[in-house]
């Protein structure tokens, strides 16, 4: 099993963490201005590369704080964590 | 007594028995350009031949179906809750059922049925709608109290002392199993004899365009260019999409299988259950074949975690206490591209001559002839089938969603 290395907690196996998608999507600055369309990328589109990815991982069974990790979706393997970026709410 | 063996028993191998089809060289152009060799880009050239379009390639980055179409489970069945569902599986269903003959290929096409466990008063108010919503559809299904599951496959365990007690299944006697390999096998043959070019080893690299189409498909093999560009690649078709800047709302997740060693005939039909979280079947040659859910995160490498696997066969013997002492022989995972309302994405792109059939996530093999008499079709006349209308990439700005999520026997 892998091992992720909680910012706070240090490593721990795999499934004491929850995926939570994409990093970084911020909540919509304007959401009574948005059409359609932009709240259709708001609320489904995510980005799905091939390569390194910006996550939001929960240690659940742990700390249970979010924290931002770059893996690479074509290994599995952590690039790096960190705590939370950014001033966006957590997903 | 020793008998004397000229050569050693197993020395002298048979011949290499003849190709299936031709392994072609990419011309410089064609009609139709089919992005991906599994089962769906097959199944879409089989039926554009018949449909007397014959200038088509189908390009492939590996060998002919040896991504998802490796590594399915097999699993064929129609009972899916809505109507938009509905049509295009059992349409596929059908299909199926007279596919060994259109192909005059073996597929080895079982129909033993399918049974969807239901293991709370949700899932049973859940279960016997959907099987009122499929006889409106004019598919086979009945609810089946425990003892009758029992009778249906006798080695499901439908004592109460379970954690999770079996409190009824859905069951689709027409749902059944096929030969994965020998169903693309089948398709390629077919398509290559009508004239159409499978090329391996031909990984799309990028797209010519002009304006609002493409002009052609750029490969590790040379450009090739096209009049139409049909995109069948499943779990890497939003690497494909990037190419072309066109957003989807696809993520690609691991989902692992795995097989037990061959054992006696032990299981006549198939078992799902989403709630304890397991489906099997056993195979023609005897081994129990058996999935779950996607693991949860993104993920193209093709394996999934451990832990998967361990709670998922926690589910198995639990269900099927006779498993306890089965060993597994292995397990691998393939690259399954899941949109937001576990339904696929079929239709147009914002390229006039780029059309797309993605999304099928965990369970596109049943639909392999469905989908590629539809979305040949589509391809041939330049517009969605009705069949797959539903399925278009606007429905997540129009907000017509088809939940397959939670409302059906859709295991995810």
């Amino acid at each position: 099993m892998q091992l992720i290395a909680c910012p706070w907690c240090g490593p721990r196996e795999e499934l004491e963490f929850s995926y939570g998608g994409q990093a970084h999507v911020a909540y919509p600055a304007d959401p009574a201005g948005l059409t359609d369309e932009q709240w259709a990328r708001y609320v489904f589109f995510r980005d799905n590369p091939k390569g390194p990815f910006a996550e939001r991982w929960a240690h659940s069974a742990g700390c249970r704080r979010w924290f931002t990790a770059v893996r690479d979706t074509r290994t599995h393997q952590f690039v790096s964590v960190g705590p939370l970026a950014g001033s966006e709410a957590t997903p | 007594m020793t008998t004397a063996h000229a050569t050693p028993p197993g020395a002298a191998l048979p011949e290499h028995p003849d190709a299936l089809w031709r392994d072609a060289e990419p011309q410089r152009s064609y009609d139709v350009v089919i992005v991906g060799g599994g089962g769906h880009g097959l199944a879409t050239a089989h039926y554009l031949a018949k449909l007397g379009i014959t200038d088509v390639a189908v390009v492939e980055k590996g060998w002919l179906a040896g991504g998802n179409m490796a590594r399915n489970t097999t699993l064929i069945r129609s009972n899916y809750l809505w109507d938009e569902s509905a049509g295009i599986y059992e349409h596929a269903l059908r299909l199926w059922e007279g596919l060994e003959e259109d192909l005059g290929y073996p597929i080895l096409f079982s129909q033993r049925g399918v049974l969807n466990l239901a293991h709370t008063e949700q899932d049973v108010r859940d279960s016997v709608r959907r099987v009122e919503a499929n006889k409106l559809n004019g598919i086979d299904a009945e609810w089946l109290d425990p003892d009758e599951v029992a009778k249906v496959c006798p080695i499901v365990n439908v004592s109460a002392d379970i954690r999770y007690p079996v409190q009824g299944a859905t069951f689709q006697p027409r749902a059944g199993i096929a030969k994965h390999d020998y169903v693309a096998w089948g398709f390629a043959r077919r398509a290559s004899d009508a004239g159409i070019d499978i090329i391996q080893d031909c990984e799309v690299t990028g797209f010519v365009t002009d304006g609002d189409r493409v002009t052609g498909v750029r490969t590790t093999r040379g450009d090739i260019g096209c009049g139409t560009v049909a995109l069948c690649a499943a779990g890497h078709t939003s690497v494909l999409l990037d190419m072309l800047g066109v957003p989807a709302p696809l993520q690609s997740h691991p989902l692992q299988a795995l097989v037990s060693e061959l054992l006696e005939p032990v299981h006549p039909t198939i078992v799902m259950s989403n709630a304890v979280h397991v489906y099997v079947s056993q195979a023609h040659k005897g081994e129990l074949v058996m999935g779950a859910g996607v693991d949860s995160y993104n993920g193209y490498a093709q394996r999934g975690a451990f832990h998967i696997i361990e709670r998922q066969m926690a589910a198995a013997v639990e269900l099927f206490p006779v498993f306890a002492r089965a060993h597994l022989l292995r397990s691998w995972a393939g690259v399954v591209d899941v949109t937001p309302d576990a339904s696929p994405i079929v239709g147009r792109t914002p390229y006039d001559n780029v059309f797309l059939n993605c999304g099928w996530g965990t369970g596109g093999f049943k639909a392999t002839p469905g989908i590629g008499w539809a979305f040949a079709d589509t391809v041939a006349h330049g517009r969605p089938h009705p069949l797959i209308a539903p399925f278009g990439l606007d429905r997540f700005v129009t907000g017509a969603l088809v939940d397959e999520h939670g409302a059906a026997a859709v295991a995810h």
